[in-house]
């Protein structure tokens, strides 16, 4: 049995909300909520980025796993807000959590699947018997021009999931991806802010992709919508995955616990991970998972998980993500919240 | 100048239609067209399209129309009149046929809009660029202006002009080409996104993706082939300042009257002898303030008229956009106007399935340009 032994997730405590940012840009704040079902979203601190978000996330996972970090054998990043353009975001979390030397590290980029790319690389690992124990961590301070309807989305946290073969919480069960080029959604090198293609980062791309990740895991698993507890898929705003889950089969109740989006933003390729980490925190044994992440560019990654008996144990061991996303929040304005994200021009 | 008769049809469903370029829609309108008119040649073609080089950094479009449609080497001209531009290529068309220079003629329009342009920006390159679009203004914001003093003129209400769009979109539900599909209700327009006050989102027309085509062909040639025969009775085209504020007025659309005096003397008729009609419905105080225009109803009385149901398919006096319009059909700017002869065809023809307007004979086809710098205006009959 190979899967899950571990997982921790990490949201920052700053939030601003969609309405403070749509005041600033004389939007409409109800398009926004209702229209795409963005409340507030988490902002990273000013001492935060994706490595501070990581390794607070796999500090969790480890507790979690309750196994010696020297066993590690693997750990990937995967994030498109790495804080440098070369130099691994890995080999910092290695040491700071007591990791390796003796390990393999690196960093992953697919836009906002990059973090489902590293969970899928370190169950390969580990299955395939190279190594006893393998990490997948999927996060961003994700970035969206200042105006951009991204903006209200873009937002920080990320998730990290420790794979193995024993005392495994949840088994991975079935796997499928789905890629193509599909140029919705990109930033080249030196640019500061994504761009994208509108309205084409929808049927075209997004649920091209979703669905055909998801229809293919449940024709390979040959398990029914109904057979599952609880979706989750990729978030870029509350209405997409909310639609695609729809056309696929499944319930809003089944996706209600991994539907994070409209307190928590789109953490990119933290967002499906985060869901995942959200219903590990409350899952039963023998329920079944279905989860499908989606990166532009693009492709899709899906996963059927089954929960075990071990769950109950380790879900009390780390902070849970309802509780992260409920509790001990500051809300910035938008001055704050500029000055946070470095959205000010000042001299050095 | 001899008759002219419209010989058959093709258009693409209109819509977001990502993964097809330009000229594979257009081909597929144009083949369609040529096919359902039953010709074996055609003599000469062109093309209405707005901005593609601005769109898909394309121009040329004659050549590399004729070039994909297999056509070589006959004449093909590309026709820009901003959003009249498919009006004004069929025009063309015509008056080559009437004039004898040709007897089989390809008018189409096509313009593909959703390949990553800034939409707005290359739609207000149809303004006037020095002292409108370069000072910040949009389309909406230049039709809000209108409906803004037309609301003040003539009392025109908010709920009115949502009148429009209710009614459209009834019609558009009902026709296999249209991009939305779908009823809206009066409250759903009322409460949609503010774009350029009091126009809200759903007062405007869409950003589309379509082809359209027609064959145009002198009297014998239809007689030849046994074709249906509808009849041009008019060809009529106006312009105006291309500025707003130039204007003398901005709720009438000089334009517009003056194109459809021209065409109704043309046809020999008189506002109340069209059946029913195609407008330009960019935004929903257009169709109000052309249905007054074009001598349907008295100035000012054009909101009052679609709020009592008479411009609706069924009980109204004079059904307008039963296709849908540009609202609920679609608006790929430059086959606007050929799309919208080709609804006159359907309804003339009998074909129009349940938007089909009773005892229909005379159609008017109304498409056009800016701010209403530019009017193409066409009658068709049915014989």
């Amino acid at each position: 049995m190979t899967g899950i032994v571990g997982y921790g997730a990490y949201l920052p405590r700053y939030r601003i909300k969609s309405d403070t940012i749509a005041e600033q840009w004389g939007a409409d704040p109800v398009a926004i909520r209702k229209g795409l079902q963005l409340f507030e979203k988490t902002v990273p601190g000013r001492d935060e980025d994706t490595i501070t978000i990581s390794v607070a996330a796999a500090r969790s996972a480890l507790q979690r796993a309750g196994i010696n970090p020297q066993e590690i054998g693997a750990v990937y990043i995967g994030s498109e807000s790495h804080p440098y353009a070369v130099k691994p975001s890995a080999t910092i979390l290695v040491d700071a959590l007591g990791i390796g030397p003796h390990v393999h590290a690196a960093s992953y980029e697919f836009a906002c699947k990059a973090g489902s790319e590293a969970m899928y690389v370190a169950y390969s690992l580990v299955k395939s018997g190279e190594m006893n124990y393998a990490m997948g961590i999927g996060t961003d301070t994700s970035q969206g021009a200042p105006g951009d309807a991204l903006e209200y989305s873009a937002s920080a946290g990320g998730a990290a999931f420790i794979m193995g073969s024993e005392n495994v919480i949840a088994e991975i069960l079935y796997t499928h991806s789905f890629t193509s080029d599909t140029p919705d959604f990109w930033r080249r090198e030196g640019e500061y802010y994504p761009r994208h293609g509108g309205r084409f980062t929808g049927e075209p791309a997004y649920f091209r992709h979703v669905l055909g990740a998801g229809t293919a895991l449940l024709q390979k698993s040959k398990f029914s919508p109904k057979d599952f507890a609880h979706a989750v898929f990729h978030m870029p705003n509350g209405k997409f995955p909310q639609e695609a889950g729809k056309r696929l089969g499944f319930t809003k109740e089944q996706m209600e616990v991994g539907w994070v989006v409209p307190w928590m933003g789109n953490t990119y390729s933290g967002s499906s991970p985060t869901g995942l980490a959200a219903i590990l925190d409350v899952a039963k044994p023998n329920e079944l998972i279905f989860m499908v992440s989606f990166g532009s560019g693009a492709g899709s990654d899906g996963f059927v998980f089954r929960v075990t008996e071990k769950v109950k144990e380790v879900q009390g061991r780390a902070p849970k993500v309802r509780e992260m996303l409920d509790n001990d929040k500051i809300y910035l304005n938008y001055g704050q919240y500029a000055k946070f994200r470095k959205k000010i021009i000042m001299n050095d | 100048m001899r008759d002219v008769i419209v010989l058959g049809v093709g258009m693409t469903k209109f819509g977001e239609l990502w993964n097809r370029s330009l000229r594979d829609i257009y081909v597929e309108a144009a083949l369609s067209a040529i096919e359902n008119a039953g010709v074996d040649h055609i003599d000469s073609m062109y093309v209405g399209a707005m901005s593609s080089g601005l769109f898909v950094q394309q121009e040329h479009l004659g050549a590399v129309l004729a070039d994909y449609l297999g056509v070589n080497p006959i004449p093909a001209t590309r026709v820009e009149s901003a959003c009249a531009s498919g009006g004004a290529a069929f025009r063309q068309a015509y008056l080559e046929v009437a004039s004898g220079a040709s007897d089989i003629v390809l008018a189409s329009g096509v313009e593909k809009m959703t390949d990553g342009a800034d939409v707005t920006e290359v739609l207000a390159t149809a303004a006037d660029q020095e002292y409108e679009a370069f000072h910040g203004i949009t389309f909406p914001g230049l039709y809000a202006l209108i409906a803004n003093a037309h609301m003040h003129q003539f009392k025109t209400t908010r709920e009115q002009l949502a009148q429009v769009a209710v009614k459209n979109h009834h019609n558009g539900a009902k026709n296999p080409n249209a991009q939305f599909r779908s009823e809206v209700t009066l409250e759903q327009v009322m409460n949609s996104t503010m774009v350029a006050d009091p126009l809200r989102l759903l007062d405007c027309s869409p950003v589309s993706d379509g082809a359209a085509a027609v064959i145009v062909a002198s009297t014998d040639v239809a007689r030849k082939l046994k074709k249906q025969i509808i009849r041009v009775k008019a060809s009529a085209q106006a312009s105006d300042t291309i500025a707003l504020h130039n204007r003398r007025e901005l709720t009438t659309l000089n334009a517009v009257s003056k194109a459809a005096e021209q065409a109704y003397r043309m046809a020999g008729m008189k506002p109340s002898d069209v059946d029913f009609a195609e407008v330009h419905d960019c935004f929903t105080i257009a169709e109000i303030v052309v249905s007054e225009d074009l001598g349907f109803f008295q100035k000012g009385c054009g909101g009052k008229a679609v709020a009592e149901g008479k411009t609706a398919i069924e009980g109204g006096v004079i059904p307008i956009n039963t296709s849908g319009g540009l609202k609920s059909k679609g608006h790929p700017v430059g086959a606007t106007g050929i799309a919208q002869i080709i609804e006159l065809y359907e309804q003339l023809t009998g074909r129009a399935g349940e938007r089909q307007v009773k005892d229909a004979s005379v159609g008017l086809a109304q498409n056009m340009g800016g701010s209403g710098a530019s009017c193409v205006i066409h009658i068709l009959e049915g014989l």
